[in-house]
């Protein structure tokens, strides 16, 4: 063997042990990489009692209320499945609102109110001018509608 | 072996070729920021709608996503030099990748400043340690060690040896960083960032970006030759064609 062929083979083994490392590693973190808890988890105690953590879902629609003092918010996190009563005081990011996604960071009180010492905004990967995300939106409704009436038809 | 294209793998007949085409990329630099700027200015929307209703500071995009692919890009373009230099044993490799280092780390830096200042406004923070952000930075620490043990050593045939390796060894990083928000299952990768898909975006949004994209690439090809030339000239000083090159230069 050439020594420029032993260094290949050298550079091979090297990449493939990184390569092997890197899966391992990836397959090891699945499902461990919790940047945050979702409110089924919470409710099901898995999330820690004594420390901060974060906790993600949607806003639920509805149930967002200030206080009088005008900084103080109460509002409804859920996934769909499970919900969590968060309060926060603070200023609340321009994209926060009802039914978008939401990252709060804080602790859980002992009335199992998460009391958030900051609360981010979590957006989609959707880079629409509002016109054309209107118009998406019709056309997903009419496409939706279509099918049940298929369906309907279907069966009778 | 004497393979056609192991001619251009020397030093002294690289450097006049790289000289040739730094002016080339560097027209088609100006002209792909040009077009990619004005689209992203004037020929997109002002504000997003629908599920994602960002204001004027969704066009950091224009900036923030083609520097975050060429950060990634180079980076792989670096381990390929760095390989093929341990392989062959090719000075012009080892060069090549240390060439690239610096306009990758500046690619990443770009990425990183960029996101926060996005993330200002959008999500409500500059920093957070969401898998996403903790992977790019750990990829600009990447580039920065690699720069940093190769200044370290002074043999330099040691130094690219040594540094190639870190870099080889860095490459796990690649696929954590695209990882971390692309994989199959969402709520595995749950993170503040969003996932991306480019079948979401506006065609006008879209066409701005992928022109930036295009745009950084060039530069990082201009930027990178002007830096190898001077590495080889550096490296290569000693050489009979360096010295007949300066003797050509102050008889002009």
């Amino acid at each position: 063997m050439k020594a420029r062929q032993k260094r290949l083979v050298f550079v091979g083994l090297a990449v493939l042990g990184v390569a092997a490392a890197s899966t391992l590693a990836l397959t090891a973190l699945k499902g461990n990489i919790s940047y945050f808890f979702s409110p089924s988890q919470v409710v099901a105690n898995e999330a820690p009692q004594d420390h901060v953590f974060r906790i993600g879902g949607l806003v639920t629609e509805g149930t967002v209320r200030r206080e009088g003092d005008g900084l103080t918010v109460h509002f409804d996190v859920t996934d769909n499945a499970e919900t969590v009563k968060v309060a926060y005081t603070g200023i609340l990011p321009d994209l926060f609102s009802e039914g978008k996604g939401v990252v709060a960071k804080g602790r859980l009180g002992p009335d199992g109110v998460f009391l958030a010492e900051e609360v981010l905004a979590k957006h989609d990967e959707e880079y629409m001018p509002p016109e054309v995300a209107s118009t998406l939106k019709t056309t997903h409704a009419e496409g939706v509608a279509e099918t049940a009436i298929q369906a309907s038809e279907a069966t009778n | 072996m004497t393979l056609n294209w192991f001619k251009f793998a020397s030093p002294a007949s690289f450097y006049p070729i790289a000289g040739r085409l730094i002016p080339v990329f560097w027209i088609l630099t100006l002209l792909l920021l040009a077009i990619g700027l004005y689209w992203g200015f004037f020929e997109t929307a002002s504000k997003l709608g629908g599920s994602n209703p960002q204001k004027e500071y969704y066009r950091i995009i224009f900036i923030h996503v083609p520097s975050a692919w060429m950060s990634m890009w180079l980076y792989i373009v670096l381990v390929g030099w760095a390989a093929i230099g341990l392989v062959f044993n090719t000075r012009l490799s080892f060069m090549m990748a240390n060439a690239v280092a610096p306009t990758g780390a500046i690619f990443t830096f770009l990425a990183l400043w960029t996101g926060a200042f996005w993330g200002r406004p959008s999500w409500g923070t500059y920093w957070d340690w969401d898998p996403r952000l903790t992977s790019e930075l750990v990829l600009f620490f990447l580039y920065i060690g690699y720069i940093a043990l190769h200044s370290a050593i002074d043999d330099t045939r040691r130094a690219d040896r040594a540094s190639a390796l870190l870099a080889i060894v860095g490459l796990i990083m690649v696929p954590v960083i695209f990882w971390s928000i692309n994989c199959p299952d969402p709520n595995q990768c749950a993170a503040l960032h969003q996932r991306s898909n480019l079948t979401r975006i506006d065609g006008n949004i879209l066409f701005s970006m992928l022109t930036m994209t295009l745009a950084f690439w060039m530069y990082g090809f201009a930027a990178t030759f002007m830096r190898l030339r001077s590495i080889i000239l550096t490296r290569e000083a000693e050489n009979t064609w360096v010295q007949e090159l300066l003797n050509a230069r102050r008889q002009a």
